[in-house]
């Protein structure tokens, strides 16, 4: 393959400067490169959901872009939402309510959970079902991780009408 | 037996109570450690060049110019891999002239499936090996392909080992069946097509196989839910001492039943470490994963039910034909599905006379073997359907008819007429309980009215019994070196608290959780203070491991006597030094106590500190043994059976032909339940997994042997819109073969969901004329089924 590549990018708050090929996907560079392996790879075509990271706060499949086309990027993943704390109450529920089992799909759930409850809404069940459809469990069913996201948006609107 | 049921409220009981799994957090932090994830130093990457053709000769192979590419290590083919491998054969002793050919880890001469690894690739990276993997020449004639099991049953032989396709055949008869057909007011007849489908575990397969030369020994790190049978397979099959194999499995990305056979790529990856001297890694892309886990099920089965004037069962006949791939897996076989089929048909029934005939047949495919719930899946579709068949042509509801047949809950032990031993299961409970969570008759009044505005909904039900806790009687029997029992050790720390090592698996069910829980519990002592390690053979007793739903009822009668066992220990420490009686003395709470009255004499961290640390101050010729190491075996019955009943409630749009799922019960006995809130999760994973088979999942070949949907975005995976919220209930009959009193529930779910679908479909479609008798369910097919298209 042609030569290597310069890219300079965030990733989870850290300055990356990094050579990669160019046809290196992002997940691959995240997982390969800078050894962030919280971030998993099930399908590599964008469809399991299981490689959602961040980019720009927005999730993204890291499995269908090439990491040279997050130069210049924020890359958030499980790893850097764990560390700023951005989702303790949904990791405290997942656990709680048992919403995970094998654990392989878990952090793209919890990137996707991020983004769904981003907006402040509160979704029911089933618009919480349909913002998961991009994100494939094999063990759980479902149910337990949509209880979980539930549960968690019932409790942020919760604390946001106690701080009002 | 089963002394402590109702003791939930003591301290440390923690057996039947709802918490959650402690090795759970990493999981949800991104500090899983997957095999995926795995870097050792010198380590190199495989890649495959597969076969394009289901089956044929090879002619050459021209590897020169993959071997050139830089940074490609080595090219491996055939005879590199067979001349250190011994050949495996994927037959079991007690299934008579079972045959199947020998395997090696890449072909010599034949091509039998069409994505069969050919030649591996070594390279210092993944893409660097698919890269060379590009430039390698396979020349292969290609040979008629074998894709029809009907046909391949009478088609000359495509293993030149063999006489002919048949890999197994047997008949059960316990008589009586013709002249109960004879005899019989009413009969129903039905056809079956049950599709291939596959686990889709989110991690793929995975091993890094490290084989150090100068001890002669290997280490492998195998995302597998049985390393103690890889031990054995990589020791034996490569000539390695056993205790040189170390396997380990770290956290597995899902397994259900795929990760415990041996794979053709698993074993040359071991093969190419042995001959290169370094750590090899092999990760399975999804496309590899459709053409080389393996698939299940795909069966056609025709199946009849005899019935007296009152709706009684008096007959059942069923032929089952399953189409298993061009080889027999290895070591489970592939003929163990189609085995429990034939022996759980009509399973919940109180009938007498069976008959069954089974044919396991070789075709140019991938394997079929073991996935989770093995044949029940098809058993309980085919009898549920039947006895639905026979409730619309008697007039009788559903649930009545069932009430009619089901054995009594009060007739056991029983043995049924396909020989399976039930000690006691609760069929007529379940099935009360089921009708009266779903609301029934409310159901059937909504059912009516919608059907007068045009609205096709449709209530199924279903019945099933399961097989858990197996006995050797499943593979030990049958020669095969897969253990039926499980071992633990149970090491007191300094500080009181207890590590615990023990051969049933995790992957992601719960087992190290309940583990902790039964012997936090049985210790008497905060389950913060157990530390439970599973899946590595160096550091765990040999075992059988995790599949057939042996964790809780195994496992945990093992965790369990063996914390008995450190228990009585540590109480003898302690009365040494209250010098008190051990028998009147307790833990609780990490406190010795005074067994009658609970009164604190010494904490549990400083008996283990005198111990540990001054032996000298207990009396002479103490000897404290402060670990235990314990096994424990399934005695009494060969497996414990547990049963259960599931309702479906579905939509069917006759002129789309989609179905919405609106509702799924299921109402399960699996004995004393260690932690409801695993249990439920177990149910409901299965329960989709069911449903998945049911609506939407299936691996579908042309006539020339070639997977036409083998991608993620082509295989339909149930998604979270369209599965129903799942309600769950539970009888509880615990097994008198155990103090603890579990039997299995991982596959319960799954050995009903489809067929409770079924039946849910062919009620909507009552009146129309259709009955579907083959899954996946999808609209094209329930369109064609109603004549539409």
């Amino acid at each position: 393959m042609s030569g290597k590549v310069a890219i300079s990018l965030t990733v989870n708050g850290e300055t990356i400067e990094a050579l990669v090929a160019p046809r290196t996907t992002l997940a691959d560079f995240l997982r390969q490169d800078i050894q962030l392996t919280g971030t998993h790879t099930g399908c590599e075509m964008g469809v399991c959901g299981a490689c959602l990271v961040l980019l720009d706060d927005r999730p993204v499949h890291a499995c269908l872009m090439f990491a040279v086309q997050a130069d210049g990027c924020a890359v958030e993943t499980i790893e850097g939402l764990t560390h700023r704390r951005a989702i303790d109450d949904l990791q405290k529920v997942f656990h709680e309510r048992n919403a995970l089992q094998c654990g392989f799909c878990t952090p793209g759930m919890l990137v996707s959970a991020y983004g769904i409850l981003a907006s402040g809404g509160e979704p029911d069940r089933d618009g919480i079902r349909d913002a998961l459809s991009g994100n494939y469990c094999r063990c759980t069913g479902y149910e337990a991780i949509v209880d979980a996201i539930e549960m968690t948006a019932r409790q942020r609107r919760q604390h946001r009408e106690e701080e009002a | 037996m089963n002394a402590f049921a109702g003791s939930i409220d003591r301290p440390n009981s923690y057996i039947g109570r709802s918490v959650s799994r402690p090795n759970a957090k990493r999981l949800l932090e991104g500090r899983g450690r997957y095999v995926t994830d795995l870097v050792l130093p010198r380590m190199l990457h495989a890649a495959f060049v597969r076969s394009p053709y289901a089956h044929g000769r090879l002619v050459s192979i021209d590897i020169e110019e993959a071997k050139a590419l830089s940074g490609v290590r080595a090219v491996f083919t055939g005879e590199d891999l067979a001349s250190i491998c011994a050949p495996w054969t994927g037959t079991l002793e007690h299934f008579n002239n079972m045959k199947s050919p020998p395997q090696v880890p890449l072909p010599l001469e034949k091509v039998m499936w069409s994505g069969q690894p050919v030649v591996l690739i070594v390279a210092d990276s993944r893409a660097i090996a698919e890269d060379a993997a590009e430039l390698v020449i396979v020349d292969i004639e290609e040979l008629p392909a074998l894709a029809d099991p009907v046909e391949a049953m009478s088609a000359e032989a495509m293993s030149q080992e063999l006489a002919d396709n048949i890999c197994f055949a047997t008949k059960l008869d316990s008589g009586g069946v013709e002249e109960a057909f004879d005899a019989a007011d009413t009969t129903v007849g039905q056809s079956f097509i049950f599709g291939r489908h596959t686990a889709v575990t989110l991690e793929p397969r995975a091993i890094v196989a490290d084989y150090d030369p100068s001890e002669n020994r290997l280490t492998a790190h195998h995302a597998t839910q049985t390393p103690y049978q890889f031990q054995d397979v990589y020791s034996r099959h490569y000539g390695i001492p056993e205790a040189n194999v170390r396997v380990i499995a770290p956290d597995i990305g899902g397994s259900f039943g795929m990760k415990l056979h041996v794979y053709h790529e698993e074993m040359a990856v071991v093969g190419a470490s042995i001959l290169l001297g370094r750590p090899i890694k092999y990760v399975a892309d999804r496309m590899e994963s459709f053409v080389s886990d393996i698939h299940a099920r795909d069966h056609r089965v025709t199946g009849r039910l005899a019935l007296d004037r009152d709706g009684r069962i008096t007959a059942m006949d069923v032929d089952d034909v399953t189409a298993i791939g061009a080889f027999s897996s290895y070591p489970r076989t592939s003929a163990v599905e189609g085995n429990q089929v034939i022996r759980l048909m009509g399973a919940p029934y109180d009938f007498s006379s069976y008959r069954a005939n089974l044919s396991v047949v070789f075709q140019n495919k991938v394997q079929t073997s073991q996935y989770r719930a093995v044949g029940h899946p098809i058993a309980c579709a085919v009898t549920e359907c039947l006895v639905d068949a026979a409730a619309r042509e008697l007039g009788l509801d559903p649930f009545e008819i069932r009430e009619r047949n089901l054995i009594p809950d009060n007739s056991y032990p029983r043995t049924s007429p396909t020989g399976y031993q039930f000690e006691k299961l609760s069929h007529q409970v379940c099935l009360a309980r089921l009708k009266s969570i779903m609301n029934y008759d409310d159901l059937l009044a909504e059912q009516a009215d919608l059907r007068v505005k045009g609205v096709l909904r449709g209530i199924g039900i279903a019945l099933f019994v399961e097989i858990t806790n197996p006995s050797p009687a499943f593979y030990g029997v049958g020669g095969a070196r897969i253990s039926a029992q499980d071992g633990a050790i149970l090491k007191l720390t300094p500080s009181g608290e207890v590590h615990c090592s023990i051969s049933v698996t995790e992957q992601g069910q719960g087992t190290e959780t309940i583990i902790g829980q039964i012997v936090a519990d049985q210790l008497g002592i905060d389950r913060e203070k157990v530390r439970v390690m599973t899946g590595d053979t160096d550091t765990t007793p040999h075992g059988g491991a995790t599949w057939a739903c042996r964790g809780a009822g195994i496992g945990g009668e093992t965790a369990l006597q063996a914390a008995r066992k450190l228990k009585a220990n540590l109480l003898a420490v302690a009365g040494l030094i209250l010098q008190a009686q051990p028998g009147e003395l307790d833990i609780r709470a990490d406190w010795i106590v005074e067994a009658v009255t609970g009164q604190q004499r010494i904490s549990l961290a400083e008996v283990a500190r005198i111990a540990f640390f001054r032996s000298d101050t207990l009396p002479p010729e103490t000897q404290a043994q402060l670990s235990v190491v314990h096994h424990y075996a399934p005695q009494g019955y060969p497996f414990a059976f547990t049963n259960g009943a599931q309702g479906c409630l579905v939509e069917v749009d006759a002129e789309t032909g989609f179905v919405k799922i609106l509702k799924h019960w299921v109402v399960e006995d699996c004995g004393r339940i260690i932690n409801p809130l695993l249990v439920d999760e177990q149910v409901r994973g299965g329960v989709v997994q069911g449903l998945g088979a049911a609506f939407f999942e299936e691996c579908l070949y042309n006539e020339d042997g070639q997977l036409t949907n083998g991608s993620l975005a082509d295989y339909l995976v149930p998604m979270a819109c369209e599965m129903p919220d799942i309600e769950i209930s539970h009888v509880e009959t615990p097994t008198r073969d155990t103090e603890l009193g579990a039997k299995g529930c991982g596959e319960a779910g799954t050995a009903a969901a489809s067929a409770a679908a079924m039946n849910a479909v062919n009620d909507a479609l009552v009146g129309h004329g259709a009955v579907l008798t083959q899954i996946p369910m999808t609209p094209t097919r329930i369109l064609r089924a109603l004549g539409t298209i």
